[in-house]
């Protein structure tokens, strides 16, 4: 539904948009992710022919944004990250108006703006003025006037920025339930946003592609080498925390230990295990036979936001010690991620 | 054309749902009731004095009344165009609401030409509703209704160009008080431009004189449809039109 290659946006003194490139499949929630001002917004109105991009190639429903800009918008919905509404206008006289714009007409406007108004749940807000409404409503008035036209493709940037958790969570709803008949990108720095929302991630960070996959791969990937947090303590006395390290080291499987916390009747430590290797219940046993209370034992499952962060903060990731785990190869149906500066 | 439309029926409905559309037409009628007045007492002044005088010099509704009437509000407009044209595009781009026509399945042009024609559209229910006083001296006079309409026509003209050189100016700020009185300065030169044949008449002076607005005003207030006046109107609305649609594109280019 949509390809992208070597897009590129360069300003007079920066580059926004760094040779990205991607690809959306018919009826998938991709979820674009990045720090604020990784060049999100710029790589959307570009797919939107908001403005043209300086480089590369970018096809939306199999016309291109540079050559049929008029046939792209056509296919397209857009939501800016401040929904762009005439806040002197009635919410349905707007609808009516961007219909049009859109190239409806007559009884089918009529039945497309009654269409959108139950959808979006604006019955209410209706004979408004669109200036009246609260945050919530106008972001779903801005979601109704982006699918007036049934559009292939919905375009929204920050849908739920600035909502409150209830309406986020409202808004998230909405933007599932649209995904059956629409390809959707959606952007966004909220990582639980695309756990929740996305099948599909698309990590981008200083204008340049840091990652494309899906999130459950991303979520396998970080799981790849199992760690684990493990509170060990001793019933009165002092706890001889070295001699416990050297112990859990012992553990066949174990990697990496490091001691996160020390108290006088115990300590934490995070385990690493290299990958594939189940060794909860010999680390369990390890500690019960060498006479020591096993208070807490639980994987530390890395998130999406570990991930986000290692794959942003590539110097910081570079730096780490060398004994930490390689990342894994990328899946293989997805392009490779590039280094980052 | 069908965009144009949808365009133009939006701005013209955002004109009148606000206040400005209503502020406008007070401000104006009263301005133009002003002036009529004022010219209508000084013809029945003068008019009692001939009679009393037992001189009949003949009097001339469409010199004395009509002709100043309208070159007055022709003045008049470089107070009103500013203020018509100021939120145009400055507004869209600070409402962030450009972003919507911009991604609509719409031609820049049909964009612009719309929000011109809005534009046109308002200044034209100016024009005509404050005309609605000259209704008295047909009623009660006998003026000459061509050259009136000439008179009228040229008043609709000189407002379309300025209207299009303000539509211009719109797009290059989001501030719609730098749009205003930027587009207030140009009016304002434009239209003295027309001063420096009086003490001058180097060639660059004759050239800046037919730039000004007022030296084609004249022949439209005398009531004669001149070619070259109506000329000269047309190419600046499309000169400033075209300068319009060239501002978007490199606003496209560079945002």
């Amino acid at each position: 539904m949509i390809t992208v290659q070597d897009l590129t946006k360069r300003y007079a003194r920066t580059t926004a948009v760094d040779h990205i490139s991607f690809s959306v499949t018919k009826g998938e929630i991709v979820g674009f992710l990045g720090p604020n001002g990784a060049g999100k917004t710029t790589t959307m109105r570009m797919l939107t022919c908001f403005f043209p991009p300086t480089a590369g190639k970018a096809t939306v429903a199999g016309f291109d944004v540079l050559d049929q800009p008029l046939e792209v918008r056509r296919h397209i919905g857009y939501l800016p990250e401040a929904p762009p509404l005439y806040l002197e206008m009635e919410t349905i006289d707007y609808l009516r108006f961007v219909g049009r714009l859109k190239g409806l007409a007559g009884p089918e406007l009529e039945k497309r703006v009654a269409f959108v108004i139950d959808r979006c749940a604006i019955g209410d807000m209706k004979n408004k003025l669109l200036g009246k409404l609260s945050k919530g409503y106008r972001q779903r008035v801005g979601l109704a006037q982006a699918i007036i036209h049934n559009p292939d493709v919905l375009i929204l940037d920050e849908p739920t920025s600035g909502l409150d958790p209830r309406q986020i969570n409202e808004a998230r709803e909405l933007i599932r339930s649209l995904a059956g008949d629409h390809t959707i990108i959606l952007s966004t720095h909220i990582l639980p946003e695309v756990e929740q929302t996305c099948e599909q991630v698309i990590i981008i960070n200083k204008g340049k592609l840091v990652a494309t996959d899906s999130v459950a791969n991303l979520q396998a990937r970080a799981r790849g080498a199992e760690s684990m947090l493990l509170e060990v303590g001793v019933r009165g006395g002092e706890f001889p925390s070295p001699r416990a390290q050297q112990r859990i080291e012992q553990v066949a499987g174990v990697s990496r230990v490091v001691c996160k916390e020390q108290f006088a009747q115990g300590a934490v430590f995070e385990i690493e295990a290299s990958r594939g290797q189940l060794i909860r219940g010999d680390l369990a046993r390890a500690i019960v036979n060498a006479g020591w209370e096993l208070n807490e034992l639980r994987p530390a499952a890395m998130s999406l936001e570990e991930i986000f962060l290692q794959l942003t903060d590539a110097p910081a990731a570079e730096s780490a010690p060398p004994d930490s785990p390689a990342p894994p190869p990328p899946a293989p149906d997805a392009p490779a991620p590039e280094a980052n500066a | 054309m069908r965009n144009t439309w949808i365009v133009c029926r939006r701005e013209l409905n955002s004109y009148f749902t606000s206040p400005i559309a209503w502020l406008l037409l007070t401000m104006y009628s009263l301005i133009f009731g002003y002036f009529f007045w004022n010219l209508l007492s000084l013809f029945i002044q003068q008019g009692i004095e001939m009679q009393m005088m037992g001189q009949a010099s003949p009097m001339n509704v469409n010199e004395q009344i009509i002709s100043p009437l309208i070159a007055n509000s022709a003045f008049l407009q470089i107070l009103f165009i500013p203020l018509i044209t100021m939120r145009l595009f400055a507004e869209e781009k600070r409402n962030g609401t450009i972003e919507l026509l911009a991604t609509s399945p719409v031609r820049d042009v049909e964009i612009i030409l719309g929000k011109w024609l809005a534009a046109l559209l308002l200044y034209g229910w100016l024009v005509l509703f404050t005309g609605l006083n000259l209704a008295f001296l047909f009623r009660y006079g006998n003026p000459d209704w061509k050259t009136t309409l000439v008179a009228f026509l040229g008043l609709i003209l000189q407002g379309a160009a300025l209207l299009a050189i303000g539509t211009f100016i719109s797009t290059l700020t989001k501030n719609q008080i730098i749009a205003g009185a930027c587009t207030f300065a140009a009016c304002l030169l434009l239209w003295v431009f027309a001063w420096v044949t009086s003490y001058n008449s180097a060639t660059w002076a004759t050239v800046l004189s037919y730039i000004s607005v007022l030296s084609h005003s004249e022949s439209f207030n005398r009531g004669v449809l001149e070619l070259k006046d109506a000329v000269y109107y047309l190419s600046v609305v499309f000169l400033g039109l075209f300068l319009t649609t060239r501002s978007m594109e490199s606003l496209r280019w560079r945002s």
